[in-house]
């Protein structure tokens, strides 16, 4: 079995600033990290070839230092880690994206055939949850996002069946592999690298791909220039001017505080205690 | 499996990544092990990067090192409750290139040495820790890690963990790091603009300014504090010895003082507006001379903090951790050449080789001083607020003629320390600088 | 905005950013009606009244979209639609379409806009508009807005500038899709206001189907397990909330929480560590990758306020913060601060709306 796990390199929006003048996001300083959710998709794609054998690949474009982050999937188990990295697609929106990432599996299937494609939820950067679906149209395979969990997986019959979150409950989905899934996270605990791996891991060549590697077909559909949005305008959000009325405690007048609280608070809003009080007749 | 490579280092602060970086440059098998996510994870200050030490290895560092300004002027301030009296040395000769120092965030410096590292060919392995070193006899021969199967082996071992090194101390090759032979700093780094930075401070672009500060900020004990200019953020922060803050009277806390620092009438007014970044707490080591452990034995070589390498006077220690990094790397490649086995008597040639080099020969002529300052407190308390008064008499015009300030002022120097006091605190000042 | 502003990325990519001739005729603002089991997804009204804004000012007609099994009451929907400010509905019935899944969906709205060449089209940002927008807009060739907090019509260009949150909402970015149609975005449920009702509007149902046999499509439905706690934890949609941070220390200090919620008839809700720590479940988690709230009330304790949490609930009416932090974030968007020991004003605040609203609802009694 041959999969392939889609990770993206982010900053860890954690520990992002905003610069308080000019509203830029301070970068500098902010660590990279795999993004969060596709630490789960990884996870359960090396949960399937420890059941069913075969190999694990995974695949990020991004700029060349996302290397570190494919180097981190190896040292959990991936077999093969290709890095698609070029200019050309800088710029791209989620349809670039989707389309860069989406030729580049269709040539790794030409190296071996691939039965499913992995990503995560979303990343915490784009935010999007947009590639996945993305990727699954323009390969043509069938789409599973929010899959909390994979119930069986028969590779002779080719068909899979898991449980995808849905509005108000779980769908039970049976479809045909290849498959593209979206993982939802939490949905499994990382396993922790030994040393062995995290030594070949640091010593592992990353297969980094330009454009042409990633038979890209149409440059026209790479980059900015493949990119349907357009970013018109970054801001800060409006800092309310109007700043919270305070109110003091001291242990003793934690009563009067509360009394205080209220009074204001319905005095304003009377309308919510109106609500309260025809709750409490009801 | 059993793993072996030429070297193995651990940590990669500035020491670790020296002693790495000039392995995998010989062409020798080096495994570096760091237990951060990253190399300068646990490092988030802002600190003084002294060029030297860095060109030896890496002689175009300027290139695409993260450096934040080089530093034009350094002042020195001596800091009474409301005021500081001060020496400024500025000099266009720091505005030539190449210049000598840099003011650098180390999160960001530490990664660019390491990528540096790895690009020499060297294996980095970060988010794991060394538990253990692996003994055969009296041989040090690999480490054992905080992973499954995490047993590798090395024909030496290169120490570069840091200050309190834990492992140096499980093998017994040091005892308890002393209170009185360590600061604890704290530091924060403060957001602000890069103009604000260079109207405040006097500066031009990529231009930098460094503040040493004693006095009226330690609240009594033995220390110091500072400020630098980054590009756009300021790091400030204030260290004392660590036994001086359990035994201080007020129980004052690192963090309570370095809040108090940022309230100084004269400080205040620089980092207004200043934004919090980041905040960190960290050892020095300060025993100085006396203080250095044992650094070469079977298989192995302390390097950096780890071995107490820190010239506090100058507040020099990253590029004393890279020299005794490389040095370090450089005695075991030499060793190695001449066919020799990694015993004691083998690398006993790293602390000989050190001894001729500025690191053994400052910390030498500053043996003293860490003894001295200890023991007499006046130097952070009673100096500093007399400088100050004599200062503001001096300085204030109210009729009073100069002759009788001066008499003044000689009389208020008397009171506080008594004349022998005085010419004894000369005399040891004079003996710890010599 | 000025045109200069939005030229700028152009310059650098050397792409077109004109509108082709044939995509002009683009006209009109759909919203996508997501149901599920004979009930409509609020968040398909609240884009209804977004989008009835957006027709306004485009001079354009609103269209609800409905796609759906033989049985479903779709006309029904429809109706309702047109109450919350739909001009015309698209109803696509076919069997395949009874229960969600991608595939036919996909073709079936897809197939609709080629026809009926929408200029804007509003999908909610669930797990089924997420899902079926991204998948749509792929196929379409067209650019696709997530999580959008605001949308207007660009002056200039006509085209929707839709606004979101990134980095975390540390920072805003408005986006536009110039030189594509439709443009797509998705909102997520209680960003947009609740439009008011006018049951006395009404509209054109335009009826449709889907040519698509059931033995064409590969993914099976095979069950659907409902939540038995979400159903019952409607956090999204709630009047009032209490909110506990990592302030609140302890998981046992939780039922102070709890006690206010309930004198309130009040939803929990809790920040993510909470969550991660296990002492509420997720369901209850507000902020970017939990649930935005829009309550009346908003009670939050021992909250810092970090920006992916209040991302979730700044849009309540009133916030109220306790923390024992006078300089915690949160203080600068809460409209009343205590400042104090959560574990003490709690009890007291629980204590205190109790004893108000018994002797209020006395009082009213004998008023009345
Ligand atoms: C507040 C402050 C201000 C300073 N200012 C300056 C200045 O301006 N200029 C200057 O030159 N010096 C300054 N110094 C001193 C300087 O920071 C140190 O001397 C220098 O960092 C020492 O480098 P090192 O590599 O020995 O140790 P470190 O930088 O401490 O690196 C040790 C590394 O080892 C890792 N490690 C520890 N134990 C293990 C283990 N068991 N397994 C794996 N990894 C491990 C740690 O995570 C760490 O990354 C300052 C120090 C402080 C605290
Ligand atoms: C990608 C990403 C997505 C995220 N998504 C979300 C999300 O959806 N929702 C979310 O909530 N977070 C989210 N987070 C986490 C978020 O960044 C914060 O870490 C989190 O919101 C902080 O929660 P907190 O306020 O409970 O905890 P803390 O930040 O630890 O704050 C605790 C607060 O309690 C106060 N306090 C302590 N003791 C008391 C006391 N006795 N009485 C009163 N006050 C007290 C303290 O002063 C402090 O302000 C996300 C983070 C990332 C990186
Ligand atoms: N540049 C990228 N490289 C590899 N995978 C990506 C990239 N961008 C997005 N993905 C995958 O697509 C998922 C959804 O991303 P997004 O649409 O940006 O929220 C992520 O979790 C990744 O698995």
């Amino acid at each position: 079995m041959h999969i392939v796990v889609c990770i993206k390199q982010v900053p860890d929006s954690a520990q992002i600033r905003v610069h308080p003048v000019t509203n830029t996001i301070m970068r500098q300083g902010v660590p990279a990290i795999v993004n969060p959710y596709d630490l789960f998709a990884l996870e359960e794609a090396l949960r399937l070839k420890d059941r069913f054998g075969g190999r694990v690949t995974v695949l990020c474009m991004g700029p060349p230092q996302a290397e570190d982050s494919l180097r981190k999937c190896v040292s959990f188990g991936a077999d093969d880690a290709i890095l698609v990295t070029d200019r050309a697609f800088a710029g791209a929106d989620t349809l670039a994206t989707s389309y860069a990432l989406a030729s580049a599996i269709r040539q790794i299937g030409r190296e071996q055939a691939v039965d499913l494609v992995f990503t995560g939820k979303q990343t915490v950067d784009g935010d999007t949850a947009q590639v996945g679906p993305g990727i699954a149209k323009r390969l043509g395979l069938q789409l599973l996002t929010y899959v909390s969990r994979i119930v069986e997986l028969d590779m002779d019959a080719k068909k899979i069946v898991i449980e995808r979150r849905a509005e108000g409950g779980v769908q039970v989905l049976r479809t045909a592999v290849p498959c593209l899934i979206t993982m939802l996270e939490n949905t499994n605990e990382l396993r922790f690298a030994s040393m062995p791996s995290m030594i070949n891991a640091a010593r592992v060549p990353i297969r980094r791909w330009n454009k042409d590697d990633a038979g890209i077909e149409d440059i026209e559909k790479i980059g900015l220039k493949g990119s349907p949005t357009v970013v018109s305008k970054v801001f800060g959000p409006t800092p309310r001017t109007e700043k919270a009325e305070m109110l003091a405690v001291e242990e003793s007048s934690l009563r009067d505080v509360s009394l205080n609280l209220i009074q204001r608070l319905f005095t304003r809003h009377p309308g919510l205690e109106q609500q309260l009080l025809e709750r409490s007749d009801a | 499996m059993k793993e072996k490579f030429d070297a193995i280092v651990v940590g990669a602060g500035p020491a670790g990544n020296a002693a790495a970086y000039t392995l995998a440059k010989a062409g020798l098998s080096v495994l570096q092990i760091e237990r951060g996510e990253y190399p300068g994870s646990k490092n988030v200050q802002g600190a003084i990067l002294y060029s030297d030490a860095l060109e030896k290895m890496i002689p175009d560092f300027r290139e695409d090192a993260p450096l934040e300004r080089h530093v034009i002027e350094q002042r020195q301030w001596v800091l009474s409750k409301d005021s500081y009296v001060g020496a400024h040395y500025r000099s266009d000769a720091f505005n030539h290139e190449p210049y000598n120092r840099y003011t650098i965030i180390r999160a960001q410096f530490d990664k660019w040495f390491s990528s540096k590292v790895r690009e020499a060919g060297a294996l980095v392995i970060c988010e794991t820790t060394v538990d253990h070193l692996i003994m055969d006899g009296e041989q040090v021969v690999g480490v054992q890690c905080d992973r499954e199967h995490g047993d590798v082996y090395a024909d030496v071992v290169i120490l570069a963990d840091g200050v309190n090194s834990v492992l140096a101390r499980k093998a017994g090759f040091h005892g308890e790091i002393e209170a009185a032979n360590v600061a604890l700093a704290v530091k924060e780094i403060l957001f602000m603009p890069e103009e604000t930075i260079q109207e405040r401070f006097n500066i031009g672009e990529e231009e930098g300014v460094v503040i040493e500060m004693i006095g009226s900020i330690t609240d009594g004990m033995m220390g110091t504090g500072f400020l630098y200019t980054n590009k756009e953020s300021l790091t400030i922060g204030v260290g004392c010895m660590l036994s001086d803050f359990k035994t201080s009277p007020n129980r004052t806390s690192p963090y309570a003082m370095l809040e108090q620092m940022k309230r100084h009438p004269s400080i205040a007014p620089l980092i207004a507006g200043g934004e919090m970044k980041e905040y960190c707490a960290h050892l020095i080591p300060e025993g100085g001379y006396r203080a250095v452990p044992k650094v070469a034995g079977n298989g192995w070589m302390i390097a950096g903090d780890s071995g107490g390498f820190v010239n506090a006077v100058h507040r020099e220690g990253s590029n004393l951790a890279m020299t005794t990094g490389r040095v370090a790397a450089e005695t075991y490649i030499e060793a190695r050449a001449a066919g020799k086995p990694m015993t004691e008597a083998t690398l006993r040639a790293y602390p000989e080789k050190l001894k001729n080099s500025f690191v053994m020969k400052d910390l030498h002529k500053y043996r003293d001083m860490p003894q001295i300052f200890h023991h007499n407190k006046q130097f952070f308390t009673t100096y500093p607020d007399l400088v100050n008064d004599a200062a503001r008499t001096m300085l204030t015009v109210d009729g009073v003629d100069k002759k009788t300030k001066e008499k003044a002022v000689m009389s208020s120097f008397r009171k506080a320390r008594g004349l022998p006091g005085m010419f004894g605190d000369a005399f040891k000042f004079w003996r710890a600088v010599r | 905005m000025n045109q200069a502003t939005v030229k700028r990325p152009a310059g650098r990519g050397g792409r077109n950013l004109e509108l082709p001739e044939h995509l002009k005729r683009y006209k009109g603002v759909w919203v996508f009606i997501e149901h599920d089991r004979g009930h409509v997804h609020q968040v398909s009204w609240e884009l209804m009244g977004a989008a009835r804004q957006l027709a306004d000012t485009l001079g354009a007609e609103v269209a609800g979209v409905l796609m759906g099994g033989p049985d479903e009451p779709l006309e029904t929907f429809a109706q309702e639609a047109f109450g919350y400010g739909a001009d015309l509905c698209y109803v696509t019935r076919a069997p395949v379409l009874a229960g969600y899944r991608n595939e036919p969906f996909t073709r079936g709205l897809t197939e609709l806009v080629n026809t009926y060449q929408p200029e804007i089209m509003l999908l909610g940002a669930t797990t089924m508009g997420r899902d079926l927008a991204g998948s749509v807009a792929t196929t379409l060739q067209t650019g696709l807005t997530a999580d959008c907090t605001e949308l207007n019509i660009d002056p200039t260009s006509r085209a929707l500038a839709a606004t979101r949150p990134t980095f975390g909402g540390s920072l805003l970015c408005t986006i536009m899709t110039l030189a594509y149609r439709p443009q797509m975005a998705t909102v997520r449920p209680r960003v947009m206001p609740m439009p008011k009702k006018d049951a006395t509007r009404s509209g054109r149902i335009i009826e449709g189907t889907l040519d698509l046999a059931e033995s064409e499509i590969v993914t099976k439905l095979l069950d659907f397990i409902p939540d038995a706690s979400s159903n019952k934890i409607n956090l999204a949609y709630a009047d009032i909330i209490v909110s506990g941070g990592k302030g609140m220390k302890k998981p046992e200090n939780f039922e102070l929480i709890w006690n206010l919620a309930r004198v309130l008839g009040a939803e929990v809700g809790a920040t993510r560590p909470v969550v991660q720590a296990g002492w509420v479940e997720a369901e209850r988690q507000v902020g970017q990758t939990g649930k935005t709230v829009r309550p009346k009330l908003y009670i939050a304790a021992g909250i810092s306020g970090a920006i992916q949490h209040r991302v979730g609930m700044e849009g309540a009416d009133a916030i109220v913060a306790i923390n024992s932090d006078p300089n915690a974030p949160i203080f600068d968007f809460a409209h009343y601060g205590i400042v104090g020991n959560a574990m003490t004003v709690l009890p007291a605040l629980t204590e205190a709306f109790r004893a108000h609203l018994a002797a209020r609802s006395a009082g009213g009694v004998v008023a009345a």
